[in-house]
């Protein structure tokens, strides 16, 4: 395909990615932010040939997506917050099968039924998961149209090379906007699945994918392999976005597309004179906590941004250990954060760390 | 001499019985290995799995398994035959996984008319936690969640699972078999067959309801369960084909 730029709503061009990403099964039900995404592929996946059901709820939609998955071939599913949350069970069971299943998570807000105002209260959710045991799902989280076109690609390849289910937490601002975009063709290398599979038991052992056996022993060291997996996807695939950290006194931290505006709040207090930096982690899980230690032991402080109420804001916090300071500038969701009060709320922080350092 | 009987060829060779003694659970997966063997489909099969006593199928049955959470054994199989419509797709579910946590996927995947085939054991209780009121306990039964017996006011109707699949359009198959007799065994492998066979033709959802015995739950010994098999589920639940398609009918 070429590297023309098409004018694009994010859910569709995440639809379209799936579609280049190789995606055989789509599954899903409505749920405003991200219908758009159901209803692009209905029509595409009958058209090439490929699956699709309307399921009869979100439980149903990722166990499709589970069985599907467990064939070898690449599936996902689609929803937002509250019904996402219906999901949970399945992701632990996915976690533990070590099967690839794709979610995409355009988050509305909540909590309960909440409403469709954008919001990213879903972050815990995603990067802690509300299913039941130790599991790790990896969460890559776009802040523009372009992104969700290559993270798209990316959740469908990790899923698969890992072996462990990828969420894709976009937010109701980008599934709804539309920027320009190129989808180029799939970039990653096809993952060979013949190990395990499912294809029937032809001149082979029988193969059976399931979390563990009655075995307390077994159940122990699953566990303990499940968490070395994630250290090695830790150390391979933790990546983030930096700009202007090095001479910075304070870093703006925001995720999926509030990067947008701090970066160009950061832009506008740099012209006033102040040294501030931006960072973004591209995966909440894993998190850049070792980058972000590293930054906080150069005595840079921590302003975190985010449509929730200071979920992200834990985990710089964790990373930083004490070395530096970190302060929230939130609100729990609706209308974004503008640049203007990002820069006017980081002024009063300044100020007010200048006024207590003057006395 | 001659050989007159033999073990499944679909049969793991070094399975344990585990299930309780004069449970109807051996025979049934017996036939379906008997089934698997005289269609000759065994290495074209995925099954997804369910939760409860029937989840052991697959420490039997030498084949492709996937595990499904309580209740989604049918959305995780209609996952599998999307993306592998070559492949054999069927379920092994009690009444619990079946028809109360799972009505839903089970029913809409009748409906969808899916060419997956499907087996449920309705045993009247939730076997493997001790026996508490399911979706088919008769009234009157009594169970750890119902010590004074089922009664309507109370704990509501039980449901009648093969009539209310062969209600569903995309049903190709619906029928309610027992295991208490020789001639009832018969009849319970000839109606997975068609089950199985409906599949194999695109016919749609191929279903059998095999009313079956627990013996550790209903505090009986396993002549007297087969008994209430016949006396007591029979009457409520009546054995019976209740929806058949044939080919271009």
């Amino acid at each position: 395909m070429e590297k023309e730029k098409v004018l694009i709503k994010g859910n569709y061009a995440i639809a379209q990615a799936a579609v280049n990403a190789g995606c055989q099964c789509y599954f899903g039900y409505p749920i405003t932010p991200q219908t758009e995404i159901g209803e692009y592929l209905s029509g595409k996946m009958q058209g090439l040939g490929r699956g699709y059901v309307c399921a009869e709820s979100e439980l149903a939609a990722i166990n499709m997506v589970m069985g599907a998955v467990s064939t070898g071939v690449k599936a996902m599913t689609s929803s937002s917050s509250c019904a996402v949350a219906l999901m949970q069970e399945a992701l632990s069971y996915a976690a533990s099968d070590e099967l690839p299943v794709v979610l995409v998570n355009v988050m509305r807000t909540g909590p309960g039924l909440g409403y469709i105002y954008p919001a990213q209260g879903d972050y815990n959710q995603a990067v802690y998961g509300g299913g039941n045991g130790d599991y790790k799902i990896i969460v890559l989280a776009p802040s523009t149209v372009q992104e969700c076109v290559d993270l798209t690609y990316r959740a469908f390849y990790l899923a698969q090379k890992y072996r462990n289910p990828v969420i894709l937490l976009a937010d109701g601002l980008l599934g709804q906007m539309m920027e320009p975009a190129s989808f180029g063709d799939y970039p990653y290398p096809e993952v060979d699945v013949s190990s395990w599979a499912l294809t029937g038991a032809k001149g082979r052992e029988a193969r059976k994918i399931y979390s563990v056996a009655p075995d307390e022993k077994k159940q122990i060291q699953h566990i303990y392999d499940l968490h070395k997996k994630f250290e090695v996807i830790s150390q391979n695939e933790t990546s983030y976005e930096e700009f202007n950290v090095d001479d910075a006194d304070y870093i703006l931290t925001a995720f999926g597309s509030m990067t947008r505006n701090i970066k160009a709040a950061m832009n506008v207090l740099r012209e006033k004179g102040l040294k501030i930096g931006a960072f973004r982690p591209i995966t909440l899980s894993p998190f850049p906590y070792t980058r972000i230690n590293e930054l906080a032991t150069k005595k840079k402080d921590f302003i975190v941004v985010e449509m929730n109420m200071g979920q992200m804001f834990k985990d710089v916090k964790y990373a930083i250990n004490g070395k530096s300071n970190v302060e929230l500038v939130n609100r729990p969701c609706g209308e974004w954060l503008s640049v203007e009060e990002i820069v006017s709320s980081v002024e009063k922080i300044i100020g007010r760390k200048q006024y207590a350092a003057s006395i | 001499m001659q050989q007159v009987f033999s073990i499944p060829k679909s049969m793991k060779k070094d399975f344990k019985y585990t299930f309780c003694p004069g449970c109807d659970h051996g025979i049934a997966i017996r036939l379906v290995a008997e089934v698997i063997d005289e269609l000759g489909i065994r290495e074209d099969i995925i099954s997804s799995t369910s939760v409860g006593c029937s989840v052991f199928l697959y420490d039997f049955l030498d084949i492709d398994c996937v595990e499904a959470p309580h209740g989604r054994a049918l959305a995780s199989a209609t996952g599998v035959k999307r993306a592998r419509p070559d492949k054999f797709v069927f379920t092994y579910s009690g009444d619990g996984d079946f028809a109360s946590i799972g009505l839903a996927e089970s029913m809409h995947t009748a409906l969808r008319g899916e060419n997956i085939s499907s087996i449920c054991i309705n045993n009247t209780t939730y076997g493997m936690t001790g026996g508490q009121l399911g979706p088919t306990t008769l009234l009157g039964q009594k169970t750890t969640t119902s010590p004074t017996g089922r009664n309507v006011d109370y704990y509501g109707y039980p449901i009648k699972i093969a009539e209310h699949i062969a209600l569903c359009e995309g049903t190709a198959y619906s029928a309610r078999v027992a295991l208490d007799t020789v001639p009832h065994i018969n009849q319970a492998k000839q109606a997975i067959k068609k089950a199985f066979q409906v599949q194999l033709e695109g016919l749609g959802f191929g279903f059998v309801e095999i009313l079956s015995s627990c013996p550790t739950n209903w505090h009986m010994t396993p002549e007297e369960a087969h008994k209430r098999v016949r006396e007591e589920m029979m009457p409520v639940f009546p054995l019976g084909v209740f929806k058949e398609v044939n080919n271009g009918n």
